[in-house]
């Protein structure tokens, strides 16, 4: 007999691997998909076909019979086959209900002159703008209005202040339990505490946001004596209680598994336990903690639920924390729903899920070359 | 210089090189010491007192207590919760499990060098400066003094020299453990305590540790705990044998090597069982 390599000497395992393989390989293109899926709905932003003027050209309805089909098919915003599936009498009818629409437009927005503006275009989406009425150029984000206003800039704005008042809020405390746990507490209180603080993770973000909506904010608001209950420190706050279990379990492992002969050389060298822990095991710990930190950042710039309920959801450009803050995410789950269907709000609000996608992804890629370059520090490779 | 002073000011009143010709006095004394973990007794009323500037060497099969009684002399025990200790270690004739010894100064005094080398994962700089600036040196220039003096101590200067801001972790296992030594050294304990530095070496770096024990004998007394025989005859003055928790024998190595008093001392010696 001769030598057997590969799927030839044991099949039945050469099948597992390559069925695990496969699975690994579809959750992977599971996520490319989604992000395909977001980009293709805000496509027509990105190459600017989209025209959210409230002033449109019109086409005269009488002249139905002299078009050519291609150019009334583009002019109604049908698709091919949707269009060669009306007959005569439906496109005159269309055409008709659209000159109308037009005619009827209040003289107020036929004279303004924002009415002509394409506010969709990259300028209006991320400049500010002298809207009609204003005493300067404004970041507005008004998306159902006579002249719809797409400014992102606000709920960007929103989007980091949460979730930096977040970060700051609970990377201290996450981190600090993180130390205790694993550098200094004693084996049985750890034993408890541990997966009582990851036991946070299971609170649902609907419970944590009603939470703060109810309770938190009578709280905050009588003790900091700030203005709008609703703001971004609130929702930084309670964004916090759901990011703190992710970055402590996170930190925790990295921590822990610090050889103890580090910390023991320095409670050798004379270290009490907690400088050993602070100045050893930490600085030990850092590539793992860091990656807790980036994680906990991308987690809290996509947590919807409690932003929702917390944040007051005003789009006002601030970057004080005790203004009411509307972030992207927010934005989405509340508008969502009354976009309408391929409309420009509707591109607009997937051009923001891909804008999420894309800063969780150079997040988390910032933070794994940080991560490596630490590591390799660390372990003196460069 | 001001702030090193303060450290050697501690230390002027230890005996110097020149007392050394005179018979070395006993620094380190176990009076009936036991110790358990939880239920299970690991030391058995062991007495014995270990000599100034000598090198003592503990020798005895795995799990007979030796590494157990060497962390008991800088209290590195009191890390594991369920331990408890009978009886009492004195040092300079101070029982360092009393109450008032504050157990950072103690192990300013005792230091350590473990099994595995394990430098912090920091520059070889940082790894000897962090133990001076623990015990609040803070003078840039007496550091940099001090760095230079304990990598010289330890043979390692002439190799790490232009390298001292990258990481220790760069180094060789033998390196590494000489860095250690160099750490140790560079808070200038009275006594140091080596849980066997050389098993984890190649002979080379073996033979460079073991030449670094027999120059440090000038200075401070140095108590290892070592598998190899020919290694605790090589560089030791004074031999104690553990087995099973208990002291069999305690001498001048050349006694227990050569005419030990216990059956079971030279048993293990002569290699029969262990």
């Amino acid at each position: 007999m001769g030598i057997h390599r590969g799927h030839k000497a044991r099949p039945l395992e050469w099948v597992a691997e390559k069925l695990i393989f496969a699975i690994s390989l579809s959750a992977i293109l599971m996520v490319f998909l989604i992000f395909l899926f977001v980009a293709r709905e805000a496509w027509p932003i990105f190459t600017g076909s989209m025209n959210s003027a409230a002033i449109q050209p019109v086409l005269q309805a009488s002249d139905t019979a002299k078009l050519k089909p291609e150019v009334l098919q583009s002019y109604l915003g049908l698709t091919k086959a949707g269009f060669t599936a009306m007959d005569r009498e439906s496109i005159q009818a269309l055409m008709e209900v659209r000159q109308a629409a037009m005619d009827e437009l209040p003289a107020s927005v036929r004279s303004d002159k924002d009415a002509n503006l394409n506010t969709v275009s990259w300028k209006y989406l991320i400049q500010p703008h002298q809207w009609t009425g204003y005493d300067k150029p404004e970041y507005i984000w008004q998306p159902i209005s006579t002249i719809n206003k797409y400014n992102i800039i606000p709920l960007v704005i929103g989007s980091i202040k949460a979730s930096l008042v977040a970060l700051a809020f609970s990377v201290p405390l996450a981190l600090g339990a993180a130390i205790y746990v694993s550098q200094l507490a004693r084996p049985a209180l750890k034993e408890w505490l541990k997966p009582a603080i990851e036991m946070l993770a299971g609170i649902p973000s609907v419970v944590v946001g009603s939470f703060a909506y109810i309770f938190l904010a009578t709280v905050l608001q009588k003790f900091l004596g700030y203005e709008s209950r609703l703001n971004a420190l609130l929702a930084g706050v309670a964004l916090g209680f759901a990011i703190i279990p992710v970055v402590f379990s996170i930190a925790e492992d990295a921590l822990t598994s610090v050889p103890r002969a580090y910390t023991q050389a320095a409670l050798a060298l004379g270290a009490s336990k907690w400088k050993a822990a602070w100045q050893i095991g930490l600085p030990a710990a850092i590539p793992g903690v860091f990656a807790a930190v980036v994680l906990g950042f991308g987690r809290a710039i996509g947590e919807t639920m409690i932003v929702l309920l917390a944040s007051g959801n005003a789009s006002i450009v601030s970057w004080s924390v005790f203004d009411s803050t509307r972030t992207m995410t927010a934005t989405i789950a509340a508008e969502m729903a009354e976009a309408v269907f391929g409309g420009n709000h509707y591109r607009i609000l997937f051009l923001i899920g891909a804008l999420l996608f894309v800063v969780t992804f150079f997040s988390n890629l910032a933070g794994d070359l940080i991560i490596h370059r630490l590591k390799a520090k660390m372990e003196g490779k460069v | 210089m001001t702030e090193s002073s303060s450290i050697s000011k501690k230390f002027a009143s230890l005996p110097d090189a020149e007392s050394s010709n005179r018979e070395p006095k006993a620094l380190i004394q176990a009076v009936d010491l036991s110790l358990y973990y939880g239920a299970t007794r690991a030391l058995k009323n062991i007495s014995l007192s270990i000599r100034e500037k000598l090198v003592t060497a503990f020798i005895g099969p795995s799990g007979c207590g030796k590494t157990t009684f060497l962390r008991c002399i800088n209290r590195m025990n009191d890390l594991i919760d369920s331990v408890r200790t009978e009886g009492q270690i004195q040092i300079a004739g101070h029982d360092i499990n009393a109450p008032d010894v504050d157990v950072i100064e103690l192990r300013k005094r005792v230091g350590m060098v473990f099994q595995r080398s394990n430098p912090f994962p920091k520059a070889i700089y940082e790894n000897i400066a962090y133990g001076l600036r623990l015990h609040g040196v803070r003078d840039r220039a007496t550091i940099d003094e001090t760095v230079e003096k304990s990598l010289r101590g330890a043979a390692l200067w002439d190799e790490v020299k232009d390298r001292l801001d990258s990481s220790a972790m760069g180094l060789s296992g033998g390196q590494q453990q000489r860095l250690c030594i160099a750490r140790t050294i560079a808070i200038r304990p009275e006594i140091i305590l080596m849980d066997e530095p050389a098993s984890a070496l190649d002979p080379i770096a073996t033979a460079k540790i073991e030449e670094l024990i027999l120059e440090l004998k000038s200075q401070f007394t140095i108590v290892i705990v070592t598998h190899n025989m020919q290694q605790a005859t090589r560089i030791s003055d004074e031999t104690a044998f553990f087995y099973l928790g208990e002291l069999i024998e305690f001498a001048p190595t050349g006694k227990i090597f050569t005419n030990p008093s216990r059956k079971q001392t030279e048993d293990y010696v002569t290699g029969r069982f262990g």
